[in-house]
């Protein structure tokens, strides 16, 4: 229940009056299990109310405070000062436009998400008379693992596909394409490998696997992109080699 | 159907050499690391190697070894361009893929005369 | 009453060589990614070696003379150091790509890369058999 004098230095940005952003320094008197969220909180409450950040749950579930943190993608509410020495350096999430100080502009991920239909698309249409989808443990362990993206966009922060070819599809949108995909009550794959089984969609993924290690809810989505690699290039092969096959 | 690609054709390839090289590869270096240190093993002698490769089977060994190596590799350096911030991917493409198709091809037309 | 904002986002360029140097995981990535220029080298050397058997006895034991030497030697030393980490980090990867599921669950990915490392080593002692080195 210690206190400790935190420096945090922010990267800000005020789109009508910067040109381009400049770091600012805060001296923050903190309690020592204080996140880097906490410390923000103290700034924009007592020391510099000006400043802009996003965030919302503060117990890493809602995925709105990803931030770089000392240069790696984290959320801000995760981020135990107890883990940091010296100056701590807070920069907006990589590889989106900022908007303003700590807000990115994310239009281009919940494009993409949208794109890949992250919903269920069922096989014939059931009418709730019908009854409950009944589905096995085994069933549902092959794609809850990636249920658990909070889509906080850490993982395209990381990934250096991403920074370097802005229209790559990403890894958390290609995830949970996967993840209907992958789910026993689903028959939309066909719609939804249009979208990723594209040069802009998971072959732009060359498994560098930075994604899966900052994910902080461990979706592991480098694995979901390989998976759907060797799917997508058997089916490839069957459309190609075996065209009887197709309907 | 139109805006899927076709790099499933080569990835498969290069997915099926990757393998091929991370299992095989190193015992080869060993092998030739031992004649460049005055040790030839017996398969690696004239006698050796060409008994292996008069036999259809191993033909199709050394030329499936090469083959796959040359284009997993020439997939992984096309990528590595990109990476290191070269941006013209098709020219690097065209090339990486052409030195694999005529070291295969060379290959071929090599065991052929065995 | 609310006033109007002007947008501007600020796009932040991303150093198109330098992007590796961020952390070491992108250093790992670009070590593993350059294996394939050994590995595509040496590869290159079987051929030629391939086609100089393919040109008679006199020419092949050329070849086998041309490999002996300091110089041989060590680009054969750093082309196992690299082929080897291209062997791990495949085999290390392979259970993120190929989940198999007994029932419920998935066999730990330690267990999957570790069947590989157990082939990859008796495949390597059999070759190394069979080529008469014991």
């Amino acid at each position: 229940m210690s206190e400790r004098l935190v420096e945090l230095e922010v990267l800000r940005y005020n789109p009508e009056t910067d040109s381009e952003p400049r770091f600012q320094r805060y001296s923050v008197p903190c309690q020592s299990e204080w996140v880097v969220l906490d410390a923000l909180n103290h700034v924009k409450d007592n020391l510099d109310p000006t400043l802009s950040y996003r965030w919302s749950c503060h117990m890493a579930v809602c995925g709105s405070c990803g931030m770089m943190i000392n240069g790696e993608p984290k959320l801000a509410c995760k981020a135990f000062l107890r883990n940091y020495e010296g100056v701590i350096r807070v920069e907006p999430l990589a590889h989106f436009p900022i908007e303003r100080d700590l807000v990115t502009v994310i239009d281009d991920f919940v494009t993409k998400l949208k794109r890949v239909k992250p919903y269920l698309i069922p096989k014939q249409d059931k009418p709730v008379s019908e009854g409950e989808y009944r589905q096995t443990p085994a069933e549902l362990k092959k794609y809850k693992q990636f249920t658990l993206c909070i889509n906080c966009m850490l993982c395209y922060a990381a990934c250096p596909e991403y920074g370097l070819i802005p229209k790559f599809i990403g890894p958390a949108a290609i995830t949970l394409a996967h993840r209907y995909n992958q789910d026993s009550r689903d028959g939309g794959r066909d719609e939804r490998q249009k979208e990723i089984a594209t040069t802009e969609g998971v072959w732009e993924c060359s498994f560098v696997g930075a994604c899966s290690e900052v994910c902080p809810e461990h979706v592991d989505p480098a694995s979901a992109l390989q998976q759907v690699k060797i799917k997508s290039t058997v089916d490839w092969y069957k459309e190609h080699l075996m065209p009887w096959l197709n309907k | 159907m139109v805006a899927k690609s076709n790099k499933p054709l080569i990835w498969g390839i290069f997915a099926a050499g990757g393998t091929l090289t991370a299992f095989v590869t190193p015992v080869l270096i060993v092998l030739t690391l031992l004649v460049a240190l005055g040790h030839t093993p017996d398969i690696l002698t004239y006698e050796g190697l060409h008994g292996f490769a008069a036999h259809w089977l191993g033909k199709l060994v050394l030329f499936v070894v090469i083959a796959l190596s040359l284009w997993s590799a020439a997939h992984r350096l096309r990528i590595t361009f990109y990476d290191f911030g070269v941006r013209a991917d098709t020219l690097v493409a065209v090339i990486v893929y052409a030195v694999a198709a005529l070291g295969s091809v060379a290959a071929a037309v090599c065991l052929f005369r065995i | 009453m609310a006033e109007q904002v002007t947008r501007k986002p600020y796009v932040r360029e991303v150093p198109r060589l330098r992007w590796f140097f961020r952390h070491p995981r992108y250093l790992r990535y670009m070590a593993r990614e350059v294996t394939c220029i050994f590995i595509g080298a040496y590869t290159l050397l079987l051929l030629v070696g391939i086609r100089r058997l393919a040109e008679g006895q006199a020419a092949y034991e050329g070849f086998l003379q041309a490999l002996k030497g300091p110089a041989s030697v060590l680009f054969h030393v750093v082309a196992l150091v690299f082929a080897l980490y291209h062997t791990a980090t495949w085999f290390n990867v392979t259970p993120k790509a190929l989940p198999v599921q007994i029932g419920e669950e998935f066999l730990p990915g330690r267990v999957v890369a570790g069947a590989h490392y157990v082939v990859w080593a008796l495949l390597s002692l059999a070759i190394l058999f069979l080529a008469g080195v014991f």
